[in-house]
């Protein structure tokens, strides 16, 4: 018999912090990267879990969303403040919060701190950015509020990994060691009609809970608290409130009012500020970065290179990743039989997994972008230069950046949304990302541009053509954000209230962590199914392979070894799989754009994935897969006859090469975008509906297109 | 007394109320704009709004709309 060891208990604790405090840092520094994502239903927020061992206790950390203030005003508010007082189903009440604050403008954050100490849990403050306040002059007597709050305070530099060894000895202390922090003073009528509250909420209650309910303005959290608890509240919150009105306080603003003189009395003694303010390093920055004239041109500056970082350095290791998949298909190809297995491992699954991992160079130098501007501080004011813009179209500054990127890629575009708190707001940037032209559509411009619009027009012609290809997406996404806005996302959105934070130096662990968990999480949540949607796509062009007259395509193909012949094989054989025979039954669904069926089964089989369009054009305009070559293809699509038949007049004109260009800009052909919205919204309606309005705009878009054009060119 | 939307850029002085009832008034309380505290209008963006301001110690960006909700008294 083995014998038995005790469970290791776990010692749970909340980490809790405003904005821009370096809690992130903290978290990271305290688990490593051993930390998972929790998931939650019906939220779009995320939040992580993670652990680590000090002194042989297990303490387990749940990273709460940063935020100003507990009061929750939406469903994702709504999670973070069940997790912190127990009241979800999924998680364990924490045995203590530790309460991360900047110590370079303590009052602000101490807010935050005085509703956790309502929360009746053991509470640790951690102070970080004291080397900042130290800087503007500021000095704090740690000691004394420590022993004023008589909770651990403890001084903190997480990047430099100082005060973090104390800070895990305190927690472990915790644990034998209750320190319960003082409960901030409120006048005696609040406190009675409190009271009053808080008997009705029984074991679930507490003091936090109980004086939201008597404060908040429109009564989100007494009706969710009434559902999920099946409590009476709002009689007795009514009768709370009319008392403390009928003694003349002012129900809106004696939350904020007491908490912060509690907080002013508390820390006087134990702060001490310069009495002539030093103009500080923040202060001299911003006077260039948020000028009007000089700050426009530094923001555009940065946009400019850091796009051209995405388009330079991306480049070659796409190509890298490209040539690696095609070795590692020769390599299959010249070890494995021919037949459909091969097929299946080459054309559908290293084609799907490759065409997933070809957009990491991206995300990775897009997020460590992003992750630089944000920690320093600089993401912020791009948000305040650009709101005014974003406003017109219902949206604030913070969708400026995430649709920026979807320039290069629509995938680290949604996941740049992240930073958009207002949900509204970050649903239709997330919906209208996918209109602005990804660098996978630039080929397609690229080849029909090249092909119908530049030969015969100025040499400005073909760029200014491209230019307007790319306009598209600029008008049709802020119109397409404002109609969301004015219709299906309507509501009244939080005000748009934006910390400006201190220039800093950003932190590597944070930058690094960032990048790995956006690329992890697109790997594993879009790669497995954006795989499986292109091994789907490979099977519908590659069954049935035996045709009517039972021939047998793979066979004959092998048999010959003339190239002609072959690539005719090819062709009626994707003519005749599932694929081509949808493709020819919806020509009377794509004449109208001035297609023929073939360009019909070109643009469904790049659905998946928009930039196998070129490739799959090369394959049913009779070119064989191995010679690709895109002049040849150019060639070949400007002598192009209907159907393929030399008496039909030529396939192509100038108005069905736009009407195609159009539907790329338009159409949503892109699984990874749809799997990325899917992970993002926590839902499979908003890729749906993605899908479903961008396709339809695409089409009556290329419609309109052709039609208008047949009359004038 | 003018609202924080109507005063000058460089402006100081202290916030004297905040107009509504409603879920906004009690976001900009929280986040410390709130009565007798003194503030500092900062500048604004290159079309006029947002504002930035310095209040308890920190930079706020808030739009006109919600600095028309806010009454100050300037020094």
């Amino acid at each position: 018999m083995h014998e038995i060891t005790p469970p290791l208990k776990s010692f749970r604790i909340a980490l809790l912090g405003n904005p821009n405090t370096g809690k992130t840092t903290l978290f990271n520094v305290l688990t490593g990267l051993n930390h998972r994502v929790g998931n939650y239903p019906g939220v779009t927020v995320e939040i992580k879990k993670g652990s680590f061992v000090h002194q042989s206790s297990v303490i387990e950390i749940l990273d709460i969303p940063g935020t100003y203030s507990l009061a929750p005003r939406s469903p994702d508010e709504l999670l973070s403040v069940e997790l912190v007082l127990g009241l979800n189903p999924l998680e364990k009440v924490p045995d203590a919060l530790l309460v991360i604050a900047d110590a370079s403008n303590l009052e602000r954050n101490l807010y935050l701190a005085t509703q956790a100490f309502e929360t009746g849990l053991p509470v640790i403050l951690a102070l970080s950015m004291v080397d900042l306040a130290t800087a503007g002059g500021v000095q704090i007597n740690f000691k004394a509020l420590s022993e004023k709050l008589g909770i651990p305070v403890v001084p903190i530099h997480a990047s430099k990994r100082k005060g973090v060894d104390e800070l895990k000895n305190a927690i472990v202390s915790l644990q034998t060691e209750k320190c319960m922090p003082p409960v901030p003073l409120f006048l005696p009528e609040v406190i009675n009609n409190r009271e009053k509250i808080l008997g009705l909420l029984g074991d679930k209650g507490s003091l936090f809970l109980a004086g939201r309910l008597l404060f908040e303005t429109d009564g989100f959290l007494a009706q969710q608290l009434e559902r999920k608890l099946a409590l009476s509240l709002a009689p007795a919150i009514l009768e709370g409130r009319k008392a403390l009105e009928s003694v003349g306080i002012n129900l809106v603003s004696i939350e904020a009012k007491s908490r912060y003189s509690w907080i002013r009395e508390l820390v006087q003694p134990c702060i001490r500020k310069p009495e002539n303010k030093v103009t500080g390093f923040t202060d001299r920055v911003d006077r260039i970065l948020t000028h009007k004239v000089l700050g426009m041109f530094f923001f555009f500056l940065i946009m400019f290179l850091m796009f051209t970082a995405l388009f330079v350095l991306a480049k070659p290791l796409m190509e890298w990743i490209g040539e690696g998949k095609n070795f590692v298909g020769q390599g299959l190809e010249s070890l494995l039989p021919e037949g459909m297995f091969r097929s299946l491992l080459v054309d559908g699954l290293l084609e799907g997994v490759g065409g997933v991992v070809v957009f990491l160079p991206q995300i990775v130098i897009l997020f460590g972008f992003l992750s630089i501007l944000e920690d320093c501080g600089y993401m912020a004011r791009a948000a305040f230069l650009m709101d005014r813009v974003m406003a017109k179209c219902g949206l604030s500054g913070k969708s400026f950046i995430p649709l920026l990127s979807s320039v290069a890629c629509a995938v680290p575009g949604v996941l740049a949304t992240r930073v958009i708190e207002d949900k509204r707001d970050r649903l239709a940037t997330i919906l209208v990302a996918p209109l602005m032209s990804c660098s996978a559509r630039l080929p397609v411009y690229v080849l029909f541009i090249g092909a119908f619009l530049t030969e015969g027009y100025g040499w400005w012609f073909p760029g200014f053509v491209l230019f307007l290809m790319y306009g598209i997406g600029f008008i049709t996404a802020p119109i397409a954000a404002m109609l969301f806005k004015s219709t299906i996302l309507k509501g009244k959105g939080a005000p748009f209230l934006m910390e400006l934070p201190v220039y800093k130096m950003p932190s590597f662990t944070v930058v690094f962590a960032r990048i790995y968990e956006a690329s992890l999480s697109f790997l594993k949540r879009a790669g497995t199914l954006i795989a499986a949607t292109m091994v789907l796509i490979w099977a519908v062009l590659y069954f049935p392979y035996v045709s009517s007259t039972g021939e047998n395509y793979p066979e004959l193909i092998a048999a010959t070894e003339n190239k002609e012949q072959q690539d005719a094989l090819l062709l009626d054989w994707k003519k005749n799989s599932f694929l081509g025979r949808v493709g020819r039954s919806i020509e009377p669904v794509v004449k109208p754009l001035g297609w023929d069926w073939r360009i019909g089964v070109a643009t469904l089989a790049s659905f998946p994935a928009r930039e196998v369009v070129v490739g799959t054009l090369g394959i049913v305009f009779g070119l064989g897969k191995d010679t690709q070559d895109e002049q040849q293809l150019l060639e070949i699509l400007q002598k192009a006859h209907w159907n393929d038949d030399p008496d039909q007049p030529l396939l192509f004109k100038v108005p069905s090469a736009l009407s195609l260009m159009v539907f790329f800009a338009l159409c949503c052909q892109c699984g990874s975008t749809l799997m990325v919205i899917r992970q993002e919204t926590g839902t499979w309606l908003w890729p749906a509906f993605t899908f479903v309005y961008m396709t339809s705009l695409a089409y009556l878009a290329a419609l309109l297109t052709f039609q208008v054009g047949m009359l004038f060119l | 007394m003018p609202t924080l939307d109507q005063v000058p850029i460089g402006c100081k002085g202290v916030i004297s109320s905040i107009k509504g009832e409603d879920a906004i008034a009690q976001r900009l309380m929280e986040m410390g704009v709130i009565e007798s505290e003194p503030f500092e209008l900062v500048a604004s963006a290159p079309m006029g709004d947002p504002l930035e301001i310095k209040v308890q110690g920190y930079r706020l960006s808030i739009r006109k709309s919600e600095a028309a909700r806010v009454t100050v008294q300037v020094f």
